[in-house]
């Protein structure tokens, strides 16, 4: 019952309940990145504040279970923690998500998000966990280019 | 509950794969053969007799080997020519796939290498596919477009799945070069009018190819009585092995057609700055060919006609009816596909409420070892159509059971319970 392993109830919950959901302004950078292998979208904001925090992510989008709730997350771990910290959960995740399933994930780093480390077992779903997570990296370097 | 005369647990028999156990212990639940269908024994022991005693190259070896590969691999060109009803073996050309069969003759239009008018294309012409072809029945006919200025049109799909042909006069004009489509789709499962295309296609002088990757496995075929003009399938959809595939044409166009892919054997003398070209088939079949594979294919008709594609059209047939009355049964499921069993195929696609088909697909793997295909199936523009991202789709073959198709009903039941 591999499955069990890749639907975690923490994955579950938050696909059936997404936080921070829906597009907000203002916003400093806004992305559109899209999984052409199975059609999954993701629009997604960064709004900047001060002492280089991450003010507001905003998202919205569609697509399977695993790409819903790996946006809600990042909204979650990424939303008033500073650009620095959010840029090296993203590479804790990635690495991760990259990890065929033989990396063992650092849960300091990476909170509520290990529950993930399932879906690394699955080649075809990786691309499906990491597009938003993907889509934030972008978000955040067009924000600072401005 | 099938009436057939078809004994599925013998076949079943015949597939090793079948039997086997996934991890976990799952037993396998293949409903995936519209994607690609699995090997009996008798292909797998042909080609592995062929490479482990026979093989050479074929057509240029002088020797007992070189022989010996020829004549298999040119008697599986006869095979198949008997398979579909080809007037002439010479008219059966192996390429690696069907996306290469539509190729050669996309590539065919607007090559300045070619005079003969059929083939010639500018901006004016037209070239007709439709709303529910794979990309693979798309792609190469935009590239012509592009290539010659000419312009893509194509028939639109109604709402219950079936081609849309209230404009076919409009749509199919003294403009319009070649018309290509699909002869059963393989996402809404729907069998094409043929007969009212090619009727309109000969009024205007216009040529038709069929894309019958998902008819020519699951249904006697004949190229004669079908009346097209050319024909493209594809091996390991038909029980026969991946990389190999064919393209059927009438003898006199493909005779008039330009090669497509230059090289070895495809010749028939060569200067520095000029060559002439083998007669067709080979005049199309350009480098070592895939030989194994088309032995291979040979083997998979053998076994095809063993069975008889009557017995296996009656049993799928049946299939498809229970399924049909079985997902009726499954709330929010909407199929995307012809509800009745009129001029439909073995291919069942739909959504389950707002249940994304990765997750579907997922879940009834893991849980149930049951596999079927998740997502656009190669026909983006078909889902765009239906505003839908994504389909679910069951797709059975010979070896299919009642019992898989209960199993499933029971896998979505279960996938339901998940995400509720």
């Amino acid at each position: 019952m591999i499955g069990e392993s890749m639907y975690q109830e923490l994955i579950l919950e938050h696909y059936k309940h997404p936080q921070g959901r829906g597009l907000r302004d203002p916003y400093d950078a806004e992305v559109h990145h899209v999984n052409p292998t199975c059609g999954d979208e993701i629009t997604l904001r960064v709004k900047l504040g001060d002492g280089g925090k991450i003010e507001d992510v905003s998202y919205d989008g569609q697509g399977c279970s695993i790409s819903q709730a790996a946006a809600s997350v990042l909204h979650e771990l990424t939303t008033g923690s500073t650009v620095e910290d959010t840029l090296s959960v993203v590479d804790e995740f990635t690495r991760l998500m990259q990890g065929r399933g033989k990396v063992e994930a650092d849960e300091d780093v990476l909170g509520d998000a290990v529950a993930f480390a399932g879906v690394a077992k699955f080649p075809a779903r990786v691309k499906c966990a990491l597009l938003s997570w993907m889509a934030y990296k972008d978000a955040v370097v067009r924000s600072a280019a401005r | 509950m099938t009436s057939t005369s078809l004994d599925v647990e013998r076949i079943r028999k015949d597939f090793p794969v079948l039997s086997r156990e996934l991890p976990g212990g799952r037993p396998l639940v293949y409903l995936d053969s519209g994607n690609s269908s699995q090997k009996p024994t008798a292909v797998v022991e042909t080609m592995r007799e062929h490479l482990a005693m026979h093989y050479s190259n074929v057509g240029r070896a002088m020797h007992v080997l070189g022989a010996e590969s020829t004549e298999a691999y040119e008697s599986a060109r006869d095979k198949v020519a008997d398979f579909i009803g080809a007037p002439s073996r010479d008219e059966v050309i192996f390429t690696k796939n069907a996306s290469e069969a539509l190729n050669l003759v996309a590539y065919s239009f607007g090559n300045p290498a070619n005079t003969d008018p059929r083939f010639t294309l500018g901006p004016g012409d037209e070239v007709v596919i439709s709303e529910m072809e794979h990309h693979s029945n798309i792609v190469p006919w935009q590239f012509l477009v592009q290539r010659t200025g000419a312009t893509l049109k194509w028939f639109g799909v109604t709402d219950d799945g079936r081609l849309d042909i209230s404009d076919i006069s409009g749509l199919i004009t003294e403009r319009t070069k070649i018309v290509s489509i699909a002869h059963q789709s393989n996402v809404l499962g729907t069998i094409n009018p043929v007969a009212d295309v090619l009727r309109r296609a000969r009024e205007v002088g216009a040529l038709v190819m069929l894309d019958a990757s998902q008819s020519v496995p699951h249904h006697a075929v004949n190229m004669a009585e079908l009346g097209a003009d050319f024909v493209a399938f594809t091996g390991h959809k038909m029980v026969g092995p991946s990389g190999i595939g064919v393209l059927w044409g009438r003898a006199e166009l493909l005779d008039a057609m330009p090669p497509f892919m230059g090289g070895g054997e495809m010749i028939e003398a060569v200067w520095m700055d000029h060559s002439t070209y083998a007669p067709v088939p080979h005049k199309f079949e350009a480098g070592t060919p895939p030989i194994v594979e088309a032995i291979g294919l040979g083997a998979a008709v053998d076994y095809l006609t063993g069975v008889g594609m009557e017995a296996i059209e009656a049993h799928e047939r049946g299939l498809t009816a229970y399924a049909l009355d079985a997902l009726r049964e499954v709330p929010t499921l909407r199929l995307i596909g012809p509800e009745s069993l009129d001029q439909r195929g073995a291919i069942l696609s739909f959504t389950l409420g707002g249940i994304h088909p990765h997750d579907v697909g997922q879940l009834l793997d893991d849980e149930f070892g049951i596999a079927v295909r998740v997502g656009h199936h190669c026909a983006r523009p078909l889902h765009l159509r239906f505003g839908i991202p994504a389909t679910t789709r069951a797709s059975f073959y010979l070896y299919n059971t009642t019992g898989e198709i209960d199993a499933l009903v029971r896998g979505l039941h279960h996938v339901q319970k998940v995400f509720a």
